[in-house]
């Protein structure tokens, strides 16, 4: 029934068919006793867990633009449809059954799409949750004038149909598969509050949002903190704690200071800086943990540039890369050596990709017999073209500045010139970075939304911002075959037929190399001892995605 | 008096208007602007960023924008935070209180022990004590705030346990003593920098005035040198004073940045920082347009208490 649903390499095809029938069939027969398990004691939800985040939700509508750091309190005040659990597999959340071709929820071309809701929602004023919530959501999303988040996926959404109040129907403009896992990103928002708003991009709503999530608003001290109470209503598992309380620590330094005086009980985004690791690992009374994350660190060339044009260039660099001398010397040993751009958790994470080797002869030798020849300063050149580049990242970051400063030495000695011009993050990231500015640049990217393996806002030539296109492809890289590759992608929605599409995309990304990698995200995540339920999950933006599960040991 | 005043509003009205345009023009032209936190986001499509672009008005010319924005300004509208919708004055608003609190307090510990060092250095001139503090102020003046943050931090809180690191007030204890336990550690690491700067000036304002024939006179007349200090000495040498007060008042309600983020103090510095560093354009220029508006107020506060003080000078 599942052959739609993204599975990550802990389970077997077979294993999560298995797995995901049984959840299936359990929802269709009996919604309402979903997620209410016999271990549901939250009848009195006790304690308080104070998470420390490095920069301020301020976006409560989940609807609007937002920052990952919203997600924390999104998750935990709302729902999605569906829910990315940690082995990249769909969960139902709202829905009561993850649809897929083979259940009758998709249609087999891929355009019908059909959703069965739970029945026994509410929202927290107690108004029940009904399929009129959900075509409300989708239609805000595409309203013009309200100043949403990401429209992809939702802008293919036609003829949205409220068949009764627990299902819902509509067609899509063509097939899309990773719809499903961007719905998992998409959280539900009340119609019987938004619908009375004249402008709901300023609606009261907004600043104290109400949702059908574990946790309810409390009430937000901006600049320091908010507040969640304990949703004892939540159709889920839990919540077991009373209180859930964000706060906001603006400085790396300070947040790491209050994990370890006790001020937070957990620390999520931007966690634990690599450098504090080893010393938080031996703290008494705290358990510090390397997770994976989803992003990719990696050294972005802008392809445009006659001297990344040529592919021997870009093997050169790559070749006298010392990445694991970067990663143990720099990063303290915290980070995971990686050929490709899907996290190595994927179940569509290529493993057979040939592995990098730190060798300056072989980079040399790739370089001269390109005809790249040394000039009378040492830097090599060819056609009138300089092997010398500038390199761009966030002003500010020490480690990154470090590796910058190794890379510049070891460049020097295969004739590269790399020079360093870094630039505050509010600028880095704006039409510098998205117009394709920079010559090089480092930067932490993620390329999948919700673990799903579809990559073309990164890869697709119609995503070249610089060039009009729609996407976030800064390096200007172009293949028809990745292009043809995303595109079938796109459009399939049986797993094994998409890994073996996305295993050939990461082959030929590899070989091409628009980005050099340098290693894959891993996050020290920080807690008090004592808090139990807690659950990484590399496929969402939070740590606390799902706070509802969290208690303390009594 | 009127024809003073009048002089000093229409100047200062010309002023905030000068600044106002400068400081619109100057962050329009920082490259990056409000959108490029989105920047990273896998789902967030160049067509989405320039959606988003026009429906915050930012694709139209800057002067339309400035324009637009100035006559709201005028009406009383300071306009809406791109970060969190709420309005201008609001985000402001909440973050004054925590200054004031902050601010308030090292200020007061600043004037009282800065004046007392300052006369004191005066009277016994080239003493033990007066070398101590001229040492004890410039190391104050040079060493950066943050420093003394941290140590404090690292001795107090994370090695004696006698302070907490941060944060205004524990969460879930909102009593006043509370609330004063989190204050000791960062008033006194900001007081120090203005207790160095109150007391170098206050020093040279009493040595200023003792001086004065008067004082000379005074001291003919034989009169005790206590009695000198107090009635003839200290009200004279704190009339410049005001005028610094003046000048710094501004900045106790504008924050400051490095101490508010050390101690997670939620305070005006930050909030400018914040702002600045997400291009929150309609919050940014709130925050300068108040803090312009703050200073004019202060000066001219100032001139005219200094003038009702002191008779020799009149306001014409």
């Amino acid at each position: 029934m599942t052959k739609d649903s993204t599975t990550k390499s802990g389970y077997s095809r077979r294993e999560a068919l298995r797995l995901m029938a049984a959840g299936g069939i359990a929802c269709f027969a009996a919604p309402n006793l979903l997620g209410k398990p016999a271990f549901a004691d939250t009848a009195n939800p006790t304690g308080r867990v104070v998470v420390g985040l490095s920069q301020e939700p301020t976006v409560f509508n989940p609807l609007m633009a937002h920052i990952e750091v919203d997600d924390a309190v999104h998750f935990s005040v709302f729902d999605a449809l569906f829910r990315m659990d940690p082995k990249g597999v769909l969960q139902p959340n709202l829905a009561a059954e993850v649809p897929t071709q083979k259940n009758g929820g998709i249609s087999e071309d891929g355009l019908k799409w059909r959703i069965r809701l739970r029945d026994d929602v509410r929202w927290h004023d107690g108004e029940p949750f009904t399929a009129e919530d959900v075509k409300f959501t989708l239609e805000l999303i595409t309203n013009p004038k309200f100043r949403a988040w990401r429209t992809g996926g939702h802008s293919l959404v036609r003829d949205i149909k409220v068949v009764s109040p627990t299902e819902i129907t509509w067609r899509m403009e063509e097939a899309f598969a990773p719809y499903l896992s961007f719905l998992a990103e998409t959280f539900i928002v009340p119609k019987h509050i938004l619908e009375k708003e004249a402008d709901p991009n300023a609606a009261a709503f907004n600043q104290a949002p109400v949702g059908t999530g574990a946790f309810k608003w409390a009430q937000r001290v901006a600049g320091d903190h908010l507040e969640l109470v304990a949703n004892p209503q939540y159709f889920g598992e839990g919540p077991y704690i009373e209180r859930l309380v964000f706060k906001y620590i603006p400085d790396m330094t300070v947040l790491y200071t209050q994990f370890k005086s006790g001020d937070i009980d957990l620390a999520d985004q931007a966690y634990i800086t690599a450098d504090h690791y080893e010393e938080a690992s031996k703290l008494p009374g705290r358990v510090v943990t390397l997770e994976p994350g989803a992003s990719l660190e990696s050294i972005y060339l802008n392809l445009e540039k006659p001297q990344f044009k040529d592919p021997a260039v870009r093997k050169a660099l790559y070749a006298a890369m010392d990445r694991n001398a970067i990663i143990d010397a720099i990063y303290f040993g915290v980070g995971t050596l990686t050929e490709t751009f899907m996290p190595k958790e994927s179940y569509y994470y290529n493993p057979n990709l040939p592995a990098q080797e730190f060798n300056l002869d072989l980079a040399r030798k790739i370089l001269d017999e390109a005809g790249w020849v040394p000039g009378p300063d040492g830097i090599r050149a060819k056609d009138g073209v300089r092997l010398s580049f500038a390199n761009a990242t966030t002003a500010g970051n020490n480690l990154r500045e470090q590796v910058q400063q190794f890379l510049q030495q070891t460049f020097a000695e295969i004739g590269v010139e790399m020079t360093i011009s870094n630039l505050p993050a509010a600028v880095m990231w704006g039409e510098f970075w998205l117009k394709s500015q920079f010559d090089s640049a480092i930067a932490g990217v993620t390329y999948l939304i919700a673990a799903d393996p579809d990559a073309t806002n990164r890869l697709h030539t119609s995503a070249i911002g610089a060039k009009g296109g729609k996407g976030s492809n800064t390096a200007q890289y172009s293949n028809p075959e990745v292009d043809a590759l995303l595109e079938k992608g796109a459009r399939t929605f049986d797993p094994e037929e998409r890994r073996a599409i996305y295993n050939r995309v990461q082959e030929i990304v590899r070989q091409d190399l628009p980005f050099l990698p340098l290693f894959a995200y891993t996050n020290v995540v920080g807690r008090k001892e004592g808090l139990e339920g807690f659950e990484p999950n590399a496929n969402t933006r939070t740590a606390s995605w799902k706070a509802a599960a969290w208690r303390w040991q009594s | 008096m009127r024809g003073f005043l009048l002089n000093r509003l229409s100047q200062s009205l010309v002023l905030l208007l000068i600044v106002s345009v400068i400081g619109f023009v100057v962050l329009n032209l920082i490259p990056g602007g409000p959108l490029a936190q989105f920047g990273l986001d896998p789902g967030m499509t160049q067509a989405d960023l320039d959606r988003l672009k026009e429906q915050l008005g930012l694709n139209r010319p800057l002067w339309m924008q400035y324009l637009d924005w100035a006559w709201r300004l005028v009406q009383g509208d300071w306009g809406h935070s791109f970060r969190d919708g709420a309005p201008v004055l609001d985000v402001i608003g909440r973050h004054l209180v925590a200054t004031l609190l902050l601010m308030g307090s090292s200020t007061v510990i600043a004037i009282a022990i800065g004046t007392w060092i300052g006369i004191r250095g005066a009277t016994h001139r080239y003493s033990i004590f007066d070398y101590l503090a001229t040492v004890g102020a410039m190391v104050a003046l040079s060493i950066p705030t943050f420093w003394f943050g941290l140590v404090g931090i690292y001795v107090f809180s994370l090695r004696l346990g006698w302070l907490p690191a941060g944060n205004m007030y524990t969460i879930g204890d909102g009593s006043a003593l509370n609330y004063l336990h989190h204050l000791i550690m960062p008033s006194i690491v900001l007081a120090l920098v203005h207790v160095a700067i109150w007391s170098r000036y206050m020093r040279t304002a009493t040595l200023d005035v003792i001086s004065q024939e008067f004082v000379k006179t005074a001291r003919a007349k034989g009169l005790s040198e206590r009695r000198i200090l107090m009635k003839h000495v200290v009200g004279n040498a704190l009339l410049p004073m005001i005028t610094l007060a003046g000048m710094q008042l501004p900045s106790v309600l504008t924050g400051a940045l490095v101490t508010e983020t050390v101690f997670t103090w939620p305070g005006m510095g930050r909030l400018f920082l914040d702002s600045l560093g997400y291009s929150d354009y309609p919050v940014v220029m709130g925050l300068l347009m108040f803090s312009a508006i703050l200073v004019v107020l202060c000066n001219l506060i100032a001139d005219i208490v200094v003038a009702i003080i002191d008779p020799r000078i009149r306001l014409s």
